[in-house]
């Protein structure tokens, strides 16, 4: 093992903590000396080759709980505003939830975090897979990584030890062949990897981090973090306990709550067709963006209905802990691309690489996901800048003189894989497009913002919310950008009776999801029940996302208590969510952030939807009372009318004495 | 009548929770490398097998074991160690051509599938059912009509079209 002092620098891995004590925000629990005491976070400076392991204080555990809220804690207080994303003073987290390894709920989520390239604010991606349990495994629940390499390396972290490896050899392989290549080296098959690909090496903004074939960490740019590290992958294989406080009695509730999802008709539709299932109801509404944002609905779409993924599969893939499994593993055999074996792809990417560049075939969405994961991409800001400079090239805007001779027009797939292949590696007019949304709208100007469909600089997903106003809020007031795992209350699309939105939410929600009426409620309490699902390391698809009978806060607080003996009540819990939240909101208003950047693109409010159902069909967003929605919902979270937290809200969080540039 | 814990690896989802339930029921920890079933995985082919003991009619481990420790339960037909006579030489390991038996590096013991006592626990969390514990008699029939489920989709066609 390479191991050397604790740095001076790396002390102050948990500051702001001494700071905070534990009765200033009124914790009541009972701490059971368990093992979630003893775990550790190793912090590890690339520059300098400096590693040191430390455990993570149980006040950490009760205020932050683990993955997202850990991660948020260590980036505010590590990170500084003045920090560029690409520069060694960012530092990259790697944070398993509280509740890793536990069989239920898909316990592998793995958390990852950094100052975001495409943002400059909170930069957090969620990933499933194996790689989080096998690092729990190895000893270690949380990375800190600072500092640049010299030259490519990988971290090699097995049973409590931590190495910097070099990885010259693994540099140029693709997502795919860089995990097998640090399998084969290690001679064990058990080893799990978070890889770059060839994406992440060029540093473009939106590359994610690989795990497995289809797992990715693709949001905010944290595969370019890792790049600019000179930090290939992360390999862990660990064959230590992972301990729980009441071993016999977690077993018979995790069987229970296993058993209460498979309940939902929801996981049930996912075990058979993953998340395309979402697609046939959606687009037929007219909630799906097509032809970037000139059309709500794909006409001719029909081979993009989930039933004829069929042709493809054969079965389906769990995470670690999953008994929903929702990912197809399917074989491509014939054609050009052929063969292909990949895995995927997500509803996210049948609107990435179809309805938004209006490719109407499903082969073409499992070429380019298999791209793009190969390559290491994210899938939505790739499809979401192809499908603008398609718009642009529609318009004028663009022309073959600045797309190098590339006709981009509608519909042709060839197009759509050069231009992820250019993308990845950085060439002709990807180049471009491989700096994000908001640098190549200066470099092209000429009114081209207009067209561009992001919130803070990255792409939002396909789908189309101007006939639903909880979910436009939710994309504006997401800390990452335009997002739908920030907080989506996808059950709003339900129609779901009010007594039962009001059991759920707390107070009066209307059941019409065109309606502004209570949806700021909704939004909220969505941010709040994520931020935690995410912070105990398990999936959203097993909460209430799209199922309303689905574990949320009773059952997340009866799995902490048997498996780490802490105990919450809910308003305990949604206080934890609420004080994860706050952390990243602050990091981004001390970035500079504002109430303006909390909005939608200018398109939302101007322009109806043209075509899809009554109920979706001439629908834009009411500017005025999305604001008076956006105001209602800062008062939720204890935020001012200008959306900096008050005063008594920093206190009750216990968040008032963190080191603030803002307050 | 004595039950067989059936693979079917084509149901399997690789999702493990057959190896982590496996180490919390035995062994009251999460931990793959301490438990009695693994999946074995083609990641980069989409294959997964999960892997454990067949509990063999003439069980190599029972013929090898110089301590005589291991033992056929008369109740469910699990091959089971008597870790009283057991010396860990480990010498049922390097003979059983399945890798049924696995070693705790951390207690220095063999360990085996003993069907947690009739009532696999695996079994019960494995949600796409890739492992299930059947009556022997019922294995064949199934294995069979899932066979003949191709003729008989045939012959409906044929009958449909006369």
């Amino acid at each position: 093992m390479k191991s050397h002092a604790p740095t001076a620098r790396l002390n102050i891995a948990f500051r702001g903590l001494a700071l905070t004590s534990l009765r200033s925000v009124g914790w009541q629990g009972i701490v059971d000396e368990t093992m979630v005491w003893k775990r550790k976070a190793a912090y590890v400076d690339l520059t300098t080759g400096k590693i040191a392991a430390k455990p993570i204080p149980g006040e950490v555990r009760q205020l932050f709980l683990g993955g997202r809220g850990i991660d948020m804690h260590l980036l505010y207080n590590h990170v500084k505003p003045e920090v560029d994303p690409l520069s060694p003073e960012n530092v990259l987290f790697i944070g398993t939830g509280l509740l890793c390894g536990i069989p239920a709920l898909g316990s592998g989520r793995c958390d990852i975090a950094a100052k975001s390239p495409i943002t400059g604010g909170v930069g957090d991606s969620n990933v499933g897979g194996f790689f989080a349990p096998e690092l729990r495994l190895a000893g270690f629940d949380h990375l800190a990584i600072s500092g640049k390499a010299e030259k490519p390396v990988y971290l090699w972290i097995n049973d409590g030890n931590v190495e910097i490896r070099n990885a010259s050899h693994l540099w140029g392989k693709d997502t795919f062949e860089t995990q097998d290549m640090i399998r084969d080296d290690n001679e064990d098959e058990e080893v799990k990897s978070l890889v770059i690909g060839v994406a992440g090496e060029h540093l473009v903004r939106f590359a994610n981090i690989m795990t497995g074939m289809k797992n990715s960490a693709g949001r905010t740019g944290m595969g370019c973090v890792m790049g600019s590290k000179n930090l290939k992958a992360i390999a862990a294989r660990g064959t230590t306990d992972i301990e729980f406080s009441y071993p016999e009695e977690l077993l018979d509730y995790c069987k229970e709550m296993n058993e209460m999802v498979m309940k939902t008709r929801w996981a049930r539709a996912q075990s058979r067709w993953g998340s395309l299932i979402i697609y046939s109801n959606t687009n037929t509404t007219g909630l799906i963006r097509t032809r970037n944002f000139q059309l709500n609905r794909l006409d001719e779409g029909e081979d993009l209905e989930p039933e004829n993924m069929d042709r493809y599969t054969i079965g389906m893939s769990g995470c670690y802990g999953c008994t929903v499994h929702c990912r197809h593993r399917y074989v491509l055999r014939e054609g050009p691309y052929a063969p292909i074996f990949g895995e995927g792809p997500e509803y996210t990417s049948l609107g990435a690489f179809g309805t938004m560049l209006d490719c109407k075939k499903m082969e073409t969405i499992l070429v380019a996901n298999h791209m793009v994961n190969k390559y290491g991409l994210d899938t939505l800001e790739t499809g979401g800048l192809i499908a603008w400079a398609m718009e642009l090239y529609e318009k004028g805007i663009i022309d073959e003189k600045d797309t190098a001779g590339l006709k981009i027009e509608w519909g042709d797939e060839r197009v759509l894989f050069e231009l992820i292949t250019q993308i990845a590696h950085r060439r002709g007019f990807g180049n471009l497009l491989a700096n994000g949304f908001k640098p190549a709208i200066a470099k092209i100007g000429k009114g081209s913002e207009y067209y561009a469909i992001h919130v803070k600089g990255m792409s939002n997903l396909h789908s189309d919310e101007r006939p639903t106003p909880s979910l436009a809020l939710g994309i504006a007031t997401s800390t990452r950008g335009a997002d739908h795992l920030r907080s989506r209350p996808a059950i709003d699309l339900y129609g779901l009776p009010e007594e039962l939105l009001q059991e759920i939410y707390g107070a009066p929600v209307s059941s019409d999801y065109t309606s502004y009426e209570g949806k700021s409620r909704m939004v909220w309490w969505q941010e709040l029940l994520y931020t935690v699902t995410d912070s105990l390391g398990i999936c959203k698809y097993q909460t209430v996302f799209c199922a309303v009978h689905a574990p949320k806060w009773e059952e997340f607080s009866k799995l902490i208590k048997l498996a780490t003996g802490m105990e919450f009540t809910k308003a305990q819990l949604m206080e934890v969510g609420e004080r994860i939240y706050t952390t990243e909101r602050m990091f981004n208003l001390r970035g500079g952030f504002s109430r303006k950047d909390d909005t939608l693109p200018e398109r939302y409010f101007k322009e109806p939807t043209p075509v899809g159902l009554p109920i979706a069909k001439g629908k834009k967003i009411d500017k005025e009372k999305f604001e008076k929605m956006l105001s209602e919902y800062y008062a939720l979270h204890g935020w001012d009318e200008n959306g900096l937290p008050k005063k008594e809200m920093l206190e009750k969080l216990g968040l008032d004495k963190e080191p603030s540039y803002m307050v | 009548m004595q039950k067989i814990l059936f693979i079917d690896a084509e149901k399997c989802s690789g999702c493990r929770i057959c190896e982590s339930v496996c180490s919390l029921y035995h062994e009251k920890v999460c931990n793959p490398s301490r438990a009695r079933i693994n999946v074995a995985k083609w990641e980069t082919a989409g294959i997964y097998v999960p892997m454990v003991c067949q509990q063999c009619e003439t069980p190599i481990c029972e013929d090898v074991c110089p301590m005589h420790a291991i033992k056929r339960d008369e109740k469910t037909g699990a091959m089971l160690i008597d870790y009283d006579l057991c010396v860990g030489c480990r010498l049922c390991l390097m003979f059983c051509p399945f890798g049924g038996i696995n070693f705790d590096a951390k207690t220095g013991k063999v360990l085996k599938c003993d069907l947690c006592g009739g009532e696999p626990v695996c079994v019960k969390f494995c949600a796409p059912e890739a492992l299930q514990y059947l009556k022997a008699t019922t294995i064949n029939l199934r294995k069979r009509r899932a066979a003949a489920e191709k003729f008989s989709d045939l012959m409906k066609k044929m009958l449909a079209v006369v």
